[in-house]
């Protein structure tokens, strides 16, 4: 029998799971649509990880990261619950030891790590603003009538990207329909929106952050070769897309879960775990704290949300 | 009868108190504690893009009114702070509320003889004498409280007993606001200054030490940064904080200067608010072996925003993690936490290494 770990990255619009043994190798992965409900995704997640893992393995350790890291984790029971910047760095380390810059676009939120020597020195995550990420890449994609999937390489066939206001998605959607009215071809506009999409992610996180090379990118946007190549373009540096960029995440969380190996063995069987959640809003106080209870089994496991502490 | 209310931060509503309520024949209404209802009222009636302890204080001052208060005590600072006072009483009259605002900073000047006339006008009976000797009641027990904070924040992370030292601080502050004479005083503060030291604690010697600094109230105001010292604490970390009412009210003056004159490479001239104190604090929490820096200020605090790039380069030249939050109505606690946490984090690996 051999030791595998399991790592889930719970992210706003996909959820990622990866399997790996002793040696870093990926046994199994998935990589499937949230859709807004991250319990079913990671029910439906872990019926094609077990589908996938060979009998010989047996699960040793489980992380989660991504914003429904604490959610999955309780039902997961997870040996490991950790952030997603965390995750990122650990799991890029593992693949490229000597890694300086890691730049990252999700579907919510983009960050960038810089690393000195294998260790984290500084990062820095979007705050408030969408217009450097994956949704509003593919809203942009849907009003363009493409597919996400398709949305790089049509960048790639233009020699005169538009110039795009990109400041804010709103703004950026006002003149990309503007763009479009007046004539300008679509894979000059689509690929206007991919250097927009790099401008601002440089301009907005990446404000006074010495980014060196080796450069690696991930998160699902790394996936869009027209991203990617403006990327290469404005930075003038090599940029390093794994094959598994967008499992960076959740291997990264596999790994720090065989680092914090119990010694306990996991099972991939959700069927038989009822998983509920009750919201409801407290009225002692004029807080009015929203309380979130989180049922495993008909078992109270947890509850969010409260400011004093009472709940 | 004059009914008299102050706004809240932290926990210097306990001296606030003790010392209205010695000096003026008046009722004193105290505030009921800031919850989302006081951000909320603030937030509604406050110009969007003001500084966000503006809007907490604001909303405060509405609920004691509603409360039943009558006069109002505000002040005023080195920055937007200056005008608080002003545009909130424009603000509370357009609401159509009868009230006084007692300013006890006008021009960035404390002047003594106005506000003695003010509190005349209040009470009749009004006692220079009794008000100085209160005051120098309330003056040490604002410092009491500072030093015994201090030592809170060092050793909070690292309680055996879960809260433990919060259930003590809260008897201790109904004491301090029982006292009547400073020797009264000083015998709690001895006693609760030896309590303290006998809560079990263990620390190890090589914990992880972060320096908090930043905006003077969204620091001092533990609900304004979502309870970010509390956050830290429970993940064993040994938290440093200058900002405190005496270094306000007693120490800035000096402290000033000499900070201006360690941070010559970096600045000239003081820059508004505490952004040049910041900036030195940068730099001694950098020699001094701290592990990361927070800065974390109110969305809009234009010093704090001047002060950033500085504080970011210093710390850069020390190769020192610092984190920046900005908090206003709108934060995302989550955010923050994720952030939080990625921070520690990455504090973690640095030391493993």
């Amino acid at each position: 029998m051999k030791e595998c770990y399991l790592g889930v990255d719970i992210g706003s619009i996909s959820t990622k799971g990866a399997i790996i043994d002793d040696d870093n190798n990926i046994v199994a992965s998935a990589y499937i649509w949230t859709e807004g409900n991250p319990v079913k995704a990671v029910r439906n997640l872990m019926r094609i990880l077990k589908e996938q893992l060979p009998d010989s393995y047996i699960l040793k350790g489980i992380g989660t990261t991504g914003s429904a890291r604490k959610l999955i984790g309780l039902m997961l029971k997870a040996n490991i619950v950790k952030n997603e910047i965390t995750a990122h760095a650990v799991g890029t380390l593992t693949f490229y030891p000597d890694v300086r810059t890691i730049l990252e676009i999700g579907g919510q939120d983009s960050k960038i790590i810089l690393l000195k020597n294998g260790i984290i020195t500084n990062y820095a995550m979007n705050t408030l603003c969408a217009a450097g990420t994956g949704s509003f890449l593919s809203s942009q994609a849907k009003r363009l009538g493409l597919d996400v999937n398709e949305f790089g390489t049509y960048a790639l066939k233009s020699k005169n990207p538009v110039k795009i206001a990109a400041r804010c998605t709103v703004f950026a959607e006002s003149d990309l329909v503007h763009k479009a009215q007046v004539g300008y071809p679509k894979e000059d506009i689509v690929a206007g929106l991919c250097k927009s999409i790099v401008l601002n992610y440089l301009n907005n996180v990446g404000k006074g952050k010495k980014i060196e090379a080796p450069i690696i990118f991930q998160g699902g946007v790394s996936k869009n070769a027209g991203v990617v190549k403006y990327f290469k373009e404005v930075l003038g540096e090599e940029i390093i897309v794994d094959e598994n960029s967008h499992l960076m995440g959740a291997i990264g969380i596999a790994v720090m879960a065989r680092r914090h190996k119990t010694g306990h063995t996991y099972s991939l069987e959700m069927n038989n775990i009822k998983f509920d959640t009750k919201a409801m809003e407290c009225t002692r106080c004029s807080n009015n704290c929203e309380l979130l209870k989180i049922y495993r089994n008909n078992e109270l496991v947890d509850s969010w949300g409260s400011k004093c502490g009472k709940y | 009868m004059t009914k008299i209310a102050y706004p809240l931060m932290g926990d210097y509503h306990v001296p606030a108190k003790f010392l209205l309520s010695h000096i003026l024949n008046a009722e004193i209404i105290s505030p009921p504690p800031i919850t989302n209802k006081t951000i909320e009222l603030g937030t509604k009636y406050s110009p969007e893009f003001v500084c966000t302890p503006f809007k907490y204080t604001l909303g405060t001052m509405i609920e004691s009114i509603e409360k039943g208060a009558n006069a109002l005590i505000q002040m005023g600072g080195g920055c937007r702070y200056g005008y608080y006072a002003e545009v909130q009483e424009q603000i509370l009259k357009d609401l159509g509320y009868d009230v006084t605002l007692i300013n006890l900073v006008t021009k960035g000047k404390t002047d003594f003889r106005r506000i003695v006339r003010e509190f005349k006008k209040i009470d009749k009976h009004f006692s220079l004498l009794k008000a100085l000797y209160y005051g120098f009641i309330t003056v040490k027990m604002v410092k009491y409280m500072d030093t015994i904070d201090d030592y809170i924040r060092e050793n909070i992370g690292f309680e055996l007993e879960a809260g433990s030292f919060e259930a003590l601080k809260f008897k201790m502050l109904r004491d301090f606001g029982k006292v009547d004479s400073y020797h009264e005083l000083y015998k709690k503060y001895k006693y609760y200054l030896k309590e303290f030291a006998k809560v079990k604690i263990h620390k190890p010697d090589n914990c992880l030490k972060i320096g908090i600094i930043g905006e003077l109230y969204t620091v001092m105001e533990p609900f304004s940064n979502y309870f970010l010292e509390k956050e830290l604490a429970q993940n064993h970390i040994e938290i440093k904080r200058f900002t405190n009412a005496h270094y306000l009210l007693f120490e800035k003056t000096w402290a000033i200067k000499r900070y201006l004159k360690d941070m010559k490479p970096y600045i000239k001239y003081q820059m508004g608010a505490d952004a040049s104190d910041n900036i030195a604090r940068t730099k001694y929490l950098c020699e001094a072996g701290y592990d990361g820096i927070i800065h974390i200020k109110s969305s809009f605090c234009t010093p704090e925003i001047g002060a950033m790039p500085i504080i970011n380069k210093i710390a850069g030249q020390y190769e020192k993690p610092v984190i920046f939050f900005s908090f206003d109505a709108n934060t995302s606690e989550t955010g923050i936490k994720t952030r939080l946490e990625a921070f520690y984090d990455m504090l973690e690996m640095r030391r493993g290494k």
